[in-house]
């Protein structure tokens, strides 16, 4: 099922662009899974997904750790730890 | 005493805010203490701006379930979050967290909680932009991440104002 995928930040900047739309295979099921499999989908998606652990996620606008299974996801958001305040 | 749900006002916008006004609408509410905090960009090095991204769809809900989760933690009769976006310059105004309370305890640790989660839980993203052109994106601080702990484990205990 295709899922909109927002990105913010220098991710946005890295990747190229704020949104796209993805239909990744069963075998994507979590968060981690997902980053890894759009790492592989243009260089600067690799630049955004170079280091993993610096990525944090939100699934229909809810936090959600990199374990977290993508399920039936409509949205999901990747983007640096949070600066606001 | 008879519990009043709270009052929750959350806004997302890039218009400055009145501080004043603001707090007098929490004085009105009766409860004899009002804490607030006001965020202001800092300047120097040559900032000449700070941009503040977020997550449009995301970023109201994230914050009506802070000030949900205060009013959880402490017996509040209103909290107000304010939350700038865009390009904003030094001397700036970010970020307003206003609670109102019958105890001072709770007016002051609500407002505490409001702005440590906020740093750290708020869909939000800083980038400086300085005059010689260069731009950085601010990185997360570990000391924002130790301060927003700090509640996971204290329930906010209120003692009498």
């Amino acid at each position: 099922m295709a899922i909109e995928m927002l990105y913010f930040a220098w991710v946005r900047e890295k990747v190229g662009v704020g949104a796209e739309r993805i239909d990744p295979p069963a075998t994507v099921r979590t968060v981690a899974d997902l980053i890894a499999w759009l790492a592989a989908r243009s260089p600067g998606h690799a630049a955004a997904f170079a280091e993993p652990d610096r990525i944090r996620a939100a699934i229909d606008d809810r936090f959600v750790g990199v374990t977290a299974v993508i399920g039936d996801a409509r949205e999901i958001a990747l983007f640096p730890p949070v600066t606001g305040g | 005493m008879v519990a009043v749900a709270p009052v929750i006002d959350v806004r997302v916008q890039a218009e400055d805010f009145d501080v004043g006004a603001e707090m007098a609408g929490l004085e009105r509410l009766g409860g004899g203490a009002v804490g607030s905090f006001t965020g202001i960009v800092r300047g120097g090095a040559g900032l000449t701006a700070l941009v503040l991204e977020h997550h449009p769809a995301m970023t109201h809900k994230a914050l009506t379930r802070m000030a949900e989760d205060a009013c959880g933690r402490w017996p509040l009769l209103g909290v107000t979050l304010i939350h700038r976006y865009g390009a904003l310059v030094p001397g700036a105004r970010i970020v307003f967290v206003g609670t109102a309370s019958a105890h001072r305890a709770a007016a002051l640790d609500a407002t505490m909680f409001l702005i440590d989660w906020l740093k750290t839980r708020a869909p939000f993203w800083k980038q400086e932009r300085f005059a010689d052109g260069r731009t950085a994106w601010v990185e997360a601080r570990s000391a924002d991440d130790t301060a927003a702990k700090r509640w996971d484990a204290d329930k906010g205990d209120v003692m009498d104002g």
